[in-house]
């Protein structure tokens, strides 16, 4: 990593793009590579999403009728995979590419170079994550949370799959490392800490949680590799090892985790909210420090996940405790954004339909949250459709729906055009009921009694589940709308052609909104003299 | 990008390496802090891995625990294994000798390995083997049987609410391991 | 947003409707459970339920009030303040205060679950891929339980047996756990190869099984019944078929229960002592073929892929049958030893029908008291 550490050449001040398919391999233009990785997003969104239909398809009815049980699993294990490392996470760092040097007003990202070689080692590292489908013993399918002893008895695959979670741990890594020296050294002289649009305040404490938790994941795989190939016994109990060991090194990866991709939607929703009330942004330091609160919450919550594992009744007590707390800044989030729109002066277009199903459904998953905070509550919970649709409401109309909003949001600023609101208002709509659909009755088999990661289940939970797979394919073909869109948008025939500010006084809100449209290949090479300020 | 920028980038990219460098490290530092958390807690009831000094203790004879002992093997081992009690009243500070007999049910020589566990896991601390087969990995010859003891003494420090505590034993199959090595 | 919604829940309600005919016994809530502990556990679960929902109404009626009154096309003006430290304060301290109304009857009912003295028996269970195994510590009963076999045909791939056809489809097993009401009962858990998790819904918890750890958990049923779960930790390809049913009976019917355990145990160790023909081991063969290898070497032998190797030519079922024994006995790879799992007679049955069914026919077959004299190692009887 050292070797990237060294840049600081910035060549492509004078001109503009390269011409033709080299531009998007070599390119070092934030513009480009944030791009890059909205497309790639997109694409593994859907990849994942047939997985999740493949899964939808199966439990639409009692019995098997479509695939066996290991693939099943294996459909289960790499849909979270795919959508965690593959579709969210690069979402977000791609609107980070794009927008945090434009709202901070910066010529570029801090090191271009490295940010090439990001995106190339986490597209080289899917594509490895996908190739263990075709291999001899399938593709892993002990759960994306690969607990020994279970993934032990993965096929070839085991040794690929650690190797590509190294590759976007080492990706994500280097986004971090860019993202974090971009907002620190590259900010406008004027663009103070507390001026810093909310996004970026968010990716700032993400891209530090990112770097604290993506290599404890890197050595938890690799421990679990030298276990399996090289004698080694940290999570084998006749070594003297301890397969809850990994369960403790996971979540203390994966609960910070969870936040990484709920942090920068809080940005983004932050972001939006206020252009549409047309108001600022109620209580922007307190939306900073709930954020820094999460961050330093969610690393002592981590054995929340574990609560049925056989802990002494004191860190049971405790993991409860601090869960709980957590419930204090989210709340905080919430009533921020709602006090926001109170006596604002609002307009729905697509992004704040989104953000609006965001808040309420997000707020959803938050009470859910709440209740399995509650370790004697989990007993039961733990491991069922409950849990499922819990992580899904904050995941899918959380995370995916800002995604969706951040799209519509920027779209007409980068491509000069704007989309068809007609067709973005049908996604929206389909999408805000079809989710319901799917994810609410989840919680009726949870609670019925329905366990997580079955591929077939007793006769009793069969209407919900029909009702949830509907849903599911409403949801999935109605994300074809999104992409129609964003092609028409960005091909730009028959479109209304977007206004500089796009949005009505946007650019009292943020910096990249005082750009022409669509943006220049190089933007702020001299920083801004004036600072949005209307959030303070 | 000004020279005195790409300085400070660097300054701040190798701080940021060196925090990823350290959680790494920090990865693998939590397991031994898991087993000191272990020790300290009673997670999964692990007790002594060495054998303790054999201590006097004043003998309670007024409190009477039931220990009961269950044997497993781990993915069906090809071993005969029980304890000769299932289970025995004791006296907290007195010291107590029970066998075990394990037998190798296959005609090849074998290593295992037993693990012990205690539940409740929070009396851990208080069980104490002076003499356990499960220190170590044991070595059988083709078809060997044999007696193992266990010496052990229950700290009189007991918390009161503890009456009954289940000490397992899971052998586990380590030839193939050794064999690697 | 409101109104569709409204009309949705309608449409799916009015769709259910139709199909109830068939399925009038499912549910929309956390069940009650029949212990002390699982009734507690619902009343939090309703306490917390409602607080969410009371907090769910203020929020979003503020949000939706807000949408409706403070919308431009109505003309409202934005207003432009943008922090109020009371307001803050204030929605900083109410759910702080909610909170802990919530943390102290979880803190209770936590302590209530962890109280493990004073229990009158101990039952050891085992998970294992993929059934479960009940030892009673107390009087050496100990057998296997797995899914049952009808629920076991429904499930295969494409079997053309509609599960609505199946009585308690795949929340049945062959031999369910038996239990006395009104007694404290100790439960120790632990795995013979991944982790498993032993999930009763109506007893309140699930516990996981750990290989080389034990776990406890205690219950008090209060009221007769068979009570059904399943596995909740994730253990591989059957994790959805390995269910759990527990009767709970009166101490008398329990004794009774015991008692016939007992005297069947002594009976399959003599029916080992005698002569079996082929045709006898045969038939019983199948049923155990289907029980116990069915779910990887397939119904019909053919296997899958090369971890589950098939069985119809299959050189080792077709070569030397002590070569057979050897591998059924003691396991190989994926596949379980199944001399601690099977009787001498069950070990004996399924030796002579893979030999001689499933598309083989070689013709030999052993009788159960060779196995038994192979296996005499284990005792008889647990002392």
């Amino acid at each position: 990593m050292s070797a990237v550490a060294v840049e600081n050449e910035h060549t492509h001040d004078a001109h503009g793009a390269e011409k033709g398919f080299l531009r998007w391999i070599v390119t070092t233009n934030h513009k480009d590579i944030g791009t890059m990785y909205l497309v790639f997003a997109l694409i593994m969104f859907f990849v994942g999403g047939t997985m999740a239909l493949i899964i939808r398809a199966e439990l639409f009815e009692p019995g098997m009728q479509f695939v066996d049980p290991q693939f099943f699993n294996s459909m289960t294990t790499m849909h979270a995979l795919v959508m965690v490392f593959g579709a969210v996470m690069p979402g977000f760092v791609g609107f980070a590419n794009w927008m945090i040097p434009m709202m901070i007003g910066a010529p570029d990202m801090a090191l271009p170079r490295m940010n090439n070689m990001s995106f190339w080692m986490l597209v080289a590292g899917m594509l490895l994550m996908a190739s263990t489908l075709f291999m001899e013993g399938g593709a892993p399918a002990a759960g994306w949370t690969f607990y020994p002893p279970l993934v032990l008895q993965t096929g070839n695959a085991l040794p690929f799959a650690v190797f590509a979670v190294h590759l976007l741990g080492i990706s994500s890594i280097m986004g971090a490392i860019n993202i974090i020296a971009t907002i620190l050294n590259m900010r406008a002289p004027k663009m103070t800490m507390m001026k810093m649009p909310l996004f970026v305040w968010t990716w700032l404490i993400t891209g530090f949680l990112l770097i604290a938790i993506m290599p404890v994941f890197a050595g938890a795989v690799t421990m679990l590799l030298t276990d399996r190939f090289f004698d080694t016994s940290f999570f084998d109990a006749a070594g003297g090892g301890d397969p809850v060991l990994y369960q403790h090194i996971f979540w203390f990866f994966g609960h910070p985790e969870v936040y990484v991709m709920i942090l920068p939607t809080f940005g983004i929703a932050s972001t939006i909210i206020p252009v549409f009330a047309r108001k600022p942004l109620f209580g922007y330091s307190s939306m900073v420090y709930a954020t820094i609160a999460i961050a330093f919450l969610s690393f002592i919550v981590w054995a929340h996940h574990m609560f049925t594992v056989g802990m002494p009744i004191a860190g049971e007590l405790f993991f409860m405790y601090t869960t709980m707390l957590i419930a204090i800044p989210t709340g905080v989030k919430v009533f921020n954004w709602t006090a926001t729109m109170w006596k604002g002066s609002m307009t729905f277009e697509t992004p704040m339909l989104f953000s609006i199903a965001f808040v309420v459904l997000f707020t959803m998953g938050g009470f859910t949250g709440v209740m399995m905070s509650l370790a004697p509550l989990d007993f039961q919970y733990h491991d069922t459709y409950f849990i499922v649709a819990h992580f899904h409401y904050t995941l899918v109309p959380a995370s995916v729906f800002i995604l969706m909003a951040g799209g519509y949001f920027w779209l007409p600023k980068w491509t000069g055009n704007m989309y068809d609101e007609k067709l973005a208002t049908l996604h929206f709509w389909l999408s805000a009921i079809s989710v319901n659909i799917l994810f609410f009755p989840q919680h009726f088999l949870g609670l019925a009694g329905m366990p997580r990661r079955i591929p077939d289940y007793a006769v009793q939970f069969a209407d919900w589940n029909m009702v949830s797979s509907i849903g599911a394919f409403i949801f999935g073909f109605s994300q074809l709308i999104f992409v129609y869109v964003v092609i028409k948008t960005i091909r730009g025939k028959n479109c209304e052609k977007a206004t500089d500010e796009v949005w009505e006084d946007a650019h009292k809100h943020g910096l990249e909104w005082t750009l022409s449209s669509p943006v220049p290949y190089h933007t702020f090479a001299t920083p801004p003299e004036k600072i949005p300020t209307e959030h303070l | 990008m000004s020279d005195n920028l790409a300085e400070k980038n660097k300054r701040l990219v190798r701080k940021l390496v060196i925090i990823v460098l350290l959680m790494f490290g920090f990865g693998y530092a939590l397991v031994p802090i898991y087993d000191v958390f272990c020790d300290i807690t009673g997670i999964n009831g692990k007790t002594n891995k060495t054998a303790a000094n054999e201590i006097v203790y004043k003998i309670d004879k007024n409190r009477e625990i039931t220990v009961e002992f269950m044997t497993a093997l781990n993915e069906s081992a090809p071993i005969l294994f029980k304890s000769e009690l299932k289970q025995i009243k004791v006296h907290p500070g007195q010291y107590y000798t029970v066998n075990f007999y394990a037998e190798n049910k296959t005609n090849k020589p074998m290593v295992a390995q037993a693990i012990p566990s205690i539940s409740p896991g929070l009396t851990a601390e208080y069980f104490i083997k002076t003499e356990c087969f499960c220190f170590l990995e044991q070595t059988f010859k083709a078809n060997e049987g044999r007696t193992m003891p266990v010496r052990f003494v229950i700290d009189p420090a007991l918390p009161d609410k503890y009456r009954r505590i289940t000490l397992a034993y899971t052998f586990f199959d380590n030839t193939e391991k050794s064999v690697k090595k | 947003m409101k109104k569709t919604k409204q009309l949705l829940a309608y449409l799916i309600l009015m769709a259910l409707g139709l199909r109830s005919a068939y399925a009038s016994d499912y549910t929309l809530n956390l069940m009650k459970g029949v212990t002390k502990v699982s009734n507690d556990i619902y009343d939090l679960h309703m306490l917390v339920l409602w607080i969410c929902v009371f907090i769910g109404i203020a929020v979003f009626g503020t949000m939706f009030y807000s949408i409706y009154h403070h919308r431009k096309s109505k003309g409202h003006k934005a207003e432009q303040f943008h922090e109020n430290t009371t307001i803050e304060i204030l929605w900083t301290i109410i759910p702080t205060l909610i909170l802990i109304g919530m943390a102290i009857p979880a803190t209770q009912t936590m302590l209530e679950m962890e109280d493990v003295k004073d229990s009158d028996m101990s039952i050891k269970i085992t998970g294992w891929q993929w059934k479960w195994e009940y030892e009673y510590m107390s009087n050496g009963i100990h057998f296997f339980s797995s899914l049952d076999e009808k629920s076991n045909q429904a499930r295969q791939l494409n079997s053309g047996i509609n599960p609505r056809s199946v009585p308690h489809y795949l929340l049945n097993v062959d031999n369910p756990l038996v239990i006395p009401i009104n007694t404290k009962i100790r439960f120790l858990f632990t795995a013979a190869d991944v982790n498993h998790a032993w999930w009763v819904p109506e007893l309140g918890w699930k516990k996981d099984a750990i290989p080389g750890f034990i776990n406890e958990s205690w219950t008090y049923v209060e009221k007769p019944g068979t009570y059904r779960g399943q596995c909740a930790e994730l253990c591989g390809k059957d994790h959805g078929f390995m269910p759990i049913v527990i009767i709970a009976m009166e101490q008398v019917d329990y004794n009774v229960w015991v008692e016939e355990q007992l005297v069947s145990a002594k009976a399959a160790a003599n029916s080992a002592n005698k002569e079996w023909s082929q045709e006898e081991l045969f038939a019983k063969g199948e049923t155990i073929y289907a029980n116990s290898c069915a779910s990887c070497h397939m119904n019909d032998g053919a296997g899958m892929g090369a971890t589950f190797p098939a069985i119809t030519n299959s050189p080792i079922v077709t070569g030397d049958i002590d070569g057979q024994i050897k591998i059924v006995m003691n396991g190989q790879g994926m596949m379980p030893a199944f001399g601690t799992m099977l009787s001498a007679v069950d070990f004996a049955a399924v030796i002579t029908y893979t030999r001689n069914g499933l598309g083989n026919s070689v013709g030999d077959f052993v009788q159960p008291s060779k196995i038994k004299s192979l296996l005499s190692a284990v005792p008889e009887d647990d002392d």
